[in-house]
Formats: C-alpha cells, sequence, structure tokens
C-alpha cells in the first residue's frame, strides 16, 4: 500500500534520514544549512527519531562530531551547502580516508564570493576529490530512496556517501513522494558493523602518522604505508559500482523504484543527439527532448546519477551509437571547462566510439534554466555538429558575457 | 620477526614501546644527567621529578637515580630546560659528555 505524502526535497531527505534509523545527527543550524536539519531536530525532540543530536559550532566540528560517532558504530547523517561545505573539506578527506560509512546531503548551492545563497553545484563539484561517492538527484522521490540507499552502499564500500540535490529547485519544491514503510527500510539496511577495532583489552590508536614506507609494528605485523592505505580507498571506489547498482536493484525489488544505479535514460534507444547532465538540470532535459523530438530531432537524455566513482566504463554503454553530446553543468572546473564535460570526454578516449561533444555552464547562482533554453541549445549544437563542428569553447548558457 | 600482513582499511595502532620504531634515531641532541645535581639523587628520595613530568615522549623513569631511555628520547630539550637543578645538559651527538 502506498503512503503518497506532497512534500519539499528536505522533507524527503529527513523522512530518509529517519526511515535509515540514524543514531548521531550532527549539524550547524545556521547559514548555509536548510530546512533539513531542522526537520530532523524536531524529529529527535519529539521522539519519533531514537537519536543523539548534536548541535555544533560549525560544519568542521559537524562532520567531526560524525566522524568521532561512526568510528564508534553509529549511523550518522549530517547536511550542509555551499561554504559549509567548503568549510568541512579537511573532515571530508578524513572521512574518506578512514572509511566511515557517513552519509550526508549536499543541497546543491553556489559559492562566494560574490555572495549567493541561490542553486549550482559548485559547492559539491569542488569537492570531488575527497574520496566521497557523490549521488545526484533529480526529484524528491529519488532523494528520499537515495538516502536509504546510501546507507547500504556506505556500509558495504565502507566510504562516506553525499547525497547531492539541487537547493531550491529540489530543496523547496513541493512534489508528491511515496514514503517507504519503516518495516520495509529497516530490513533493507542491515545493522552498521565498524570496521575499527575498538577494545579496551586490545587498544589502538587510530589514524597514526603513517612513514612512507610499509613498516612492520612492535608485534611484527607489516602495516600498511600512506600509500597502500590510500591506495584501498580508491580500490574500494572503483569497485563500488557494482556496488551502488546492486543496491538500486535490489531497492527496485523491494521498494518498486528504480532511479537507475549509476545513470538513467529518458527516449535514449533510438536518439542521435543526447543531452546529459546531473540532477534537475538532466529533469529538465526531458522536456527539452520532447520539444526536439517534436521538430523531428532524435533528442533524449542521459542523466548522470553517480558522479564520483566516475562510471566511465557504464557510460561508454549508456551513450552507445549517440551521434552528438550536449552536456549542461551547473557548476564549472575555473580556469578550464565543466568538469563532467572532462571527464566524459575522456571516458571516450582510445575508444573507436569519437562522438562530438558540446558543453553548456548553465544555471549558475540560482539562474533559471527552461526546458526551452535548453532546447535551443541542444538544437543550435546539433546544427553545429551536422555542420562538422565537433569541438567548441564551452557556452555559457543565457549570460550576457560581452 | 615473522611478518603477518595487517588487513584493516583504516590506519590503526597498538598502544606499544617501538611501535613507531626506535624513535632515539631522530635524535641531534642528547640529554646528559649530572646525577650530582639531580635533586633525587641527593635527596636519595623520590622528590622533583620534574623531568618526568615534563617529558613529552614518556621516556624518562622516576627512578633514583633518574633514567632516559635513549633508544627513544627524541633530544627536544624539555627536560634540560625545565630542570630546576640546572642537572641535564644537551649535547650535541657525536661529541663527547664531558
Amino acid at each position: 500500500m502506498s503512503n503518497v505524502q506532497i512534500m519539499t526535497g528536505n522533507q524527503a531527505a529527513a523522512i530518509g534520514a529517519k526511515l535509515s534509523n540514524v543514531q548521531v545527527v550532527a549539524a550547524y543550524p545556521i547559514t548555509p544549512q536548510s530546512q533539513l536539519a531542522e526537520i530532523i531536530s524536531q524529529y529527535i525532540e519529539g521522539g519519533e527519531l531514537k537519536a543523539e543530536y548534536v548541535r555544533v559550532e560549525g560544519e568542521h566540528s559537524a562532520l567531526t562530531v560524525c566522524i568521532s560517532a561512526s568510528t564508534v558504530g553509529a549511523r550518522v547523517f549530517t547536511a550542509t551547502s555551499a561554504n559549509g561545505l567548503l568549510y568541512m573539506h579537511e573532515q571530508l578527506h578524513w572521512a574518506a580516508g578512514s572509511r566511515l560509512p557517513i552519509v550526508m546531503c549536499c543541497v546543491n548551492r553556489g559559492v562566494g564570493a560574490p555572495w549567493t545563497i541561490f542553486n549550482d553545484q559548485q559547492d559539491s563539484i569542488s569537492q570531488r576529490d575527497t574520496g566521497w561517492i557523490q549521488i545526484y538527484c533529480r526529484n524528491n522521490q529519488e532523494i528520499l530512496d537515495t538516502i536509504i540507499q546510501a546507507y547500504r552502499i556506505a556500509e558495504e564500500v565502507y566510504a562516506p556517501v553525499m547525497v547531492c540535490y539541487d537547493g531550491f529547485v529540489l530543496s523547496h519544491t513541493m512534489m508528491p513522494v511515496d514514503i517507504p514503510d519503516p518495516e520495509k527500510a529497516r530490513d533493507f539496511l542491515p545493522p552498521y558493523q565498524a570496521h575499527t577495532i575498538l577494545s579496551p583489552e586490545d587498544p589502538r590508536t587510530l589514524n597514526p602518522v603513517l612513514f612512507p614506507n610499509r613498516r612492520a609494528n612492535s608485534a611484527g605485523v607489516l602495516c600498511d604505508g600512506y600509500m597502500e592505505m590510500r591506495y584501498k580507498l580508491q580500490a574500494a571506489l572503483e569497485r563500488s559500482p557494482a556496488v551502488i547498482e546492486e543496491t538500486s536493484r535490489r531497492f527496485a525489488e523491494v521498494f518498486g523504484r528504480d532511479h537507475g544505479g549509476l545513470s538513467w535514460g529518458y527516449r535514449r534507444e533510438d536518439a542521435e543527439l543526447v543531452m546529459t547532465g546531473m540532477g534537475s538540470v538532466a529533469s529538465e532535459a526531458m522536456q527539452a527532448a520532447d520539444i526536439l523530438r517534436e521538430e523531428g530531432i532524435k533528442a533524449g537524455v542521459v542523466g548522470i546519477r553517480v558522479f564520483r566513482p566516475f562510471p566511465a566504463k557504464h557510460l561508454k554503454e549508456a551513450f552507445r551509437g549517440v551521434k552528438g553530446i550536449v552536456i549542461f553543468e551547473k557548476g564549472i572546473s575555473y580556469g578550464y571547462e565543466g568538469a563532467l564535460c572532462s571527464d566524459l570526454k575522456a571516458a571516450f578516449y582510445g575508444s573507436e566510439h569519437q562522438v562530438p561533444v558540446h558543453s553548456y555552464i548553465a544555471g549558475l547562482g540560482g539562474r533559471d534554466v527552461k526546458a526551452r533554453e535548453l532546447a535551443d541549445a541542444a538544437r543550435a549544437s546539433w546544427q553545429e555538429m551536422q555542420s562538422g563542428i565537433a569541438e567548441k569553447p564551452t557556452t555559457w548558457l543565457n549570460c550576457y558575457t560581452g | 620477526m615473522t611478518t603477518k600482513k595487517d588487513d584493516s582499511i583504516s590506519a590503526m595502532c597498538t598502544v606499544a614501546i617501538g611501535e613507531a620504531g626506535e624513535t632515539g634515531d631522530w635524535r641531534s641532541l642528547r640529554p646528559v644527567i649530572n646525577h650530582a645535581k639531580c635533586i633525587p639523587s641527593i635527596k636519595k628520595k623520590s622528590a622533583c621529578f620534574l623531568c618526568w613530568l615534563y617529558c613529552p615522549e614518556g621516556v624518562i623513569k622516576a627512578a633514583i637515580p633518574v633514567e632516559i631511555d635513549l633508544d627513544y628520547c627524541k633530544g627536544c630539550g624539555v627536560c634540560a630546560e625545565e630542570c630546576p637543578a640546572k642537572a641535564i645538559t644537551m649535547v650535541r651527538e657525536g661529541e663527547d659528555d664531558e
């Protein structure tokens, strides 16, 4: 039996955390925080969620509390946005290097300067290399479901997961969301088993300084050096796409909803021109595909759900046979191009499938991106691609660049 | 020494002497105690032991006479700085004590 309610993305995320039976939540309550942390504090205060809520003085501390609680075996949750996420940067690396299955929502917003409170994805894109798994959601249902999935992925891979969703476009927009049955959610998530050795009889120092080389400890056990520990993190992330896909498949079996494991497609089967992006901009591109289809252009969408680990092998398959790719990104690697654009082009390197890729930067700092504008951009690129322009400089969509 | 492989996925070390290797190798200055000035040695009873209290490495034994474990002493000189009797002097490694 379904239990559909109308709610914002923030409410959906809070319910996702509640259904995951999180035990410790740490959050900084002021800007750039979202309503998400407030809703969870109400659940805990009202006794709906049996968890410890730790109010801290900043985001660096919020994640530090999560790291400590996760180390001792608690399922933890936090949320932040924009400059708050940047303030966590050091601890993001620390959480991943400690292999802690922390789940955090990043309610995507632009970063200052100049000051903005509005949506783009520069915040999480800037944290790309911290060793976190990043999943981008396209609607409120997917936010709720992805948080439950994220704990299962994190606790199997032993890596933290950032569930990203667009600020305002999703966080403050109401949509119908089917709330999963709490018992089913509980069954879907086995209890978290901490991997750290925590025993008064066998005490350990966690994360001591490691020397450049492997070294035997006082008991004669050959311990990894820094590089080996870092390689283990990378190897775990490289194996994680299979876990993400399997989790998505299992979730679909239990709850009847499949959001796509690593990516999703719309009118993709016979599409020649494929628009791609992450989060709500990819969602909007579905409508643009409909517009282009009416004009006779065989357009479709591949929405990229998982940005790290970058599913290069999977995406080569997802874009098989397409004749043109148009990327819309709400962030940029300043001084070069969109981060997704670089990664996607690199995925095709050396393969027989050489496809023109045009890149658009769109919707920075909350500038509205309409389906019609995406369709216009994709149509213009499609015409250029057909006249042989495979490459062109990144276009800033709907921006006065004179 | 047998070498068993450590399979842990995050860095952990046991709490044991020598866990980080013989850190005394790092030393460029060596503490040398003059027991004729050292208060516990003079009074022949447990007294002072400020060197033991201040040593950041915990390598000083509060014994009579006071002992410093040079296998792990990094030569920071805190003991010499704190000693009220000026019984400890820091001597460059490779040079004579006297």
